[in-house]
């Protein structure tokens, strides 16, 4: 561990403050060159944010994101990519929702029935990582191309499901399809709010405990420890006689797992269906916000409040004229040139050591000259 | 990163490069797999299998996923992962509707081209200047740039008139040419359904009649992607960064140079295959692309990383989406067909002594069979999986003879050579 001196964690937070600096000028720019006011995108959104419904409604998508969050950075701490969290949890949301939502299920006590559908929807999740993790460890296929295909099977998968005559029914007065909608007894009940209309997710407690588990496992356990020491040094963990092939089935495990997670707190608390507009690419949303996070259990969290609430905030920018889309650009700057500034606080830090070094040696030499 | 966890398993360096097929080889491939067709046809009857109309949709539809796979080409081929595709496929799209609506589809397939190289721009100051880990970069750009194209739509295309908040107004379509004086014969020889000869008439007329420019502008490319890349000291070299960076520079090459030109011309020729797309369906449309990037990626895999097998795997998705296009008869016909042909893998693998693929082959084969047998009908859903799902198969089945640029993803600096 680095030790906790002023200059580190100034340096720690520098990345990331300046990623969202710079994505906020880039996106002044662009709001200033196609004719709109950067000033009056700031005032509609900070007037949204003063609505308590506002609030209460990035908490919740900042819920799922976190959720989506840790799935990925499961496998970050290893240097497993899993693009596939996005197919991993629309399949165990479509599948548990079916699950949760059938017949036979109404008379059953309402724990069972939530933990059950907790449970699905994670078998679910694992189950599709765990094709990607089977590929790789038999056939040394890349999980990166695997859960790209696997993405998009999902998506038809999930097509051919949806369907009247299979896991689905019409949803009458729409022309929207949806599973067999959940009844009270398999719902998780919202914690109120005073002044706004939506409840916050009662899943809020899940993505609580999935954060600490994160942290612990990861920390404190043997596992954990193996698991970050194979993602800084494959050949040092093998050394030390971990089998890396077992940690790659592990770990796409858990991730899937988590993915599958994913869906609970929308579905369970709020749509109680899943039907043709359940969010999609929230896969996606996790990579950003593990990214911006760090894959740390905290940083995570704010990064996916901050995702909750550029979301929540963006509908009122439409009322005021200016495309929504807009945030979507600032989040993809904001992913873009934070992966850019930690390289290069990263490139600022070894150089700052090397002249240490050779402070300490009595004389200094550059990089190049180390290196070459 | 994704270079960095191997599970102790790399392609074994040693694979030994299949020798080389004879051009009479590949005729007769041609001719077996034509009167398979031919067969499956006539048993299944579904003439929509070898019909002038399948054919020209195929092509169609083949076109951005192949400029796709071209794409993804000539990044890996310079050591660079590029997922960024779908984005700039999207780029592509949205640049074919700004200009397509106002100028006509070259300059719309210009303006295409031209978003898709700043994607790719964009991609490569990430990746080659500040070393940001490939995979990462392509996710920020799938992000960032459908966000920036409805962005934009909005701003360009709702007051136009014709457009709305989602799509471009309609843009005109490239001209369409025919070799002169074929298309009656082979329609009525076509229209026989003669076993063998009907076929190859409707194959001949849908590749000979009514072919947009622009697809002839693909093959153009495509072979000169072949060309630059295996016959010029520019490709060799820009090879050589994708297969040892350090040994490149140290025959001084660029490394940095050559990446970047790489990475660019991966942006264009998916901002092209994005064009295309636009251009042949007429407008630009929100969500357009649909995962094509992904198959072009898929197409490039089952390619080997090669431009004649990308070809052959763009013109099959693309085949097997036509037949999805053209009703159920068609695609219940392709289960036989995979059936067939399966079992045909099957026998050659086991002649090859492959007992276990040659196994593993004969059970899917005689899998769909029963599947054809035992049902009148496939759901559309799944036919839509198929690229993806032979992707997979394919990587699963046959990776040892799959030959992955060495040092793609992986992050160079110069001067850091280990």
């Amino acid at each position: 561990m680095r030790k906790l001196s002023l200059r580190n964690v100034l340096l720690g937070l520098a990345a990331p403050l300046g990623a969202l600096v710079f994505a906020a000028l880039i996106c002044s720019l662009v709001l200033v060159i196609t004719g709109n006011s950067p000033i009056d995108a700031v005032d509609a959104m900070s007037a949204a944010a003063q609505r308590p419904r506002t609030l209460v409604n990035s908490l919740n998508y900042a819920t799922t994101y976190y959720l989506a969050a840790v799935a990925v950075a499961v496998g970050f701490r290893m240097k497993l990519f899993n693009i596939g969290v996005d197919g991993q949890y629309r399949l165990a949301a479509m599948l548990s929702a079916a699950l949760a939502g059938a017949a036979f299920m109404d008379g059953l006590p309402s724990f069972l029935r939530i933990a059950m559908t907790i449970i699905a929807a994670m078998l679910v999740g694992a189950a599709w990582s765990g094709i990607a993790a089977l590929l790789k460890v038999t056939r040394g296929v890349s999980e990166v191309i695997s859960t790209i295909m696997l993405n998009a099977i999902a998506t038809y998968l999930v097509s051919y499901l949806l369907n009247p005559a299979r896991l689905a029914q019409d949803v009458p007065g729409s022309n929207n399809i949806s599973t067999r909608p959940i009844t009270e007894g398999g719902q998780v009940p919202g914690i109120e709010v005073a002044g706004s209309t939506s409840k916050i997710f009662g899943m809020v407690f899940l993505a609580v405990a999935v954060g600490v588990l994160y942290w612990f496992v990861l920390s404190r356990t043997r596992f954990g420890f193996e698991l970050k020491a194979t993602g800084l040094s494959e050949s040092a963990a093998v050394a030390s006689g971990v089998s890396v092939k077992k940690m790659v089935v592990y770990s796409m495990l858990i991730s899937g797992a988590v993915a599958g997670l994913v869906a609970m707190p929308q579905l369970l608390g709020s749509s109680h269906s899943y039907s043709l507009d359940f969010p999609a690419g929230v896969g996606f949303t996790g990579i950003a916000v593990a990214l911006l996070g760090r894959n740390h259990p905290v940083g995570m969290a704010l990064a996916a409040a901050l995702w909750g609430f550029l979301e929540n905030t963006a509908n009122s920018l439409d009322i005021a004229g200016i495309p929504r889309e807009i945030v979507l650009i600032m989040q993809g700057v904001i992913v873009l040139s934070v992966v850019v500034a930690y390289e290069l606080v990263r490139r600022y830090r070894v150089r700052a050591e090397q002249r240490e070094v050779g402070r300490a040696l009595g004389r200094t030499k550059t990089l190049e000259e180390v290196s070459a | 990163m994704t270079s960095g966890l191997t599970a102790g398993l790399r392609a074994d360096p040693s694979v030994k490069r299949g020798k080389r097929l004879s051009p009479m080889v590949y005729v007769l491939i041609a001719v077996a797999s034509l009167l398979l067709l031919s067969l499956v046809r006539v048993l299944a009857g579904a003439r929509d299998l070898t019909s002038a109309g399948t054919v020209q949709a195929a092509i169609t539809a083949a076109v951005p996923l192949a400029m796709a796979g071209l794409a993804g080409l000539w990044a890996e081929r310079a050591g660079v992962i590029n997922i960024g595709l779908e984005g700039m496929m999207v780029l592509g799209t949205f640049g074919a509707g700004y200009a397509g609506y106002q100028w006509g589809p070259w300059a719309g397939v210009a303006f295409g081209l031209v978003l898709g190289a700043l994607g790719g721009l964009l991609h490569a100051v990430a990746t080659v200047t500040f070393g940001v880990d490939n995979i990462i970069s392509g996710v920020a750009i799938n992000i960032l740039a459908p966000a920036a194209a409805l962005f934009l739509s909005k701003l360009y295309f709702a007051g136009a008139p014709g457009g709305g908040q989602k799509q471009s107004p309609r843009i005109t379509d490239a001209a369409k040419v025919s070799v002169p004086g074929l298309s009656g014969v082979l329609g009525d020889i076509e229209a026989k359904q003669w076993f063998f000869v009907s076929d190859l008439a409707g194959i001949l007329r849908g590749l000979l009649t009514d072919v947009s420019l622009l697809s002839i502008f693909a093959v153009v490319l495509l072979v000169g992607t072949a060309y630059v890349l295996w016959r010029t000291p520019f490709g060799l070299r820009l090879r050589s960064c994708g297969e040892a960076p350090t040994a490149a520079e140290s025959l001084g090459v660029n490394v940095y140079k050559y990446k970047y030109y790489a990475v660019i011309g991966s942006g264009a020729f998916a901002g092209l295959g994005g064009a295309f797309l636009a251009v042949a369906s007429g407008q630009f449309r929100d969500g357009q692309t649909a995962g094509r990037g992904f198959i072009g990626l898929a197409a490039m895999i089952f390619g080997n990383w090669r431009p004649g097998s990308l070809a052959t795997g763009a013109g099959l998705f693309g085949y097997t989406d036509a037949l999805a296009l053209r009703g159920s008869t068609a695609v219940h016909a392709l289960l036989l067909l995979l059936g067939i042909a399966l079992i045909v893998v099957a026998v050659i693998q086991f002649r090859g002594g492959h007992n276990v693929l040659s196994g593993v082959a004969a059970a899917i084969g005689v899998l769909f069979g029963w599947w054809y047998f035992g049902s009148d009908q496939v759901p559309p859903e799944l036919v839509g999986a198929a690229p993806y799902v032979v992707t997979l198969l394919v990587l699963a089945l046959a990776s040892q003879r799959l030959r992955v640029p060495r040092a793609v993803g992986e992050v160079y600096r110069r001067g850091e050579a280990k």
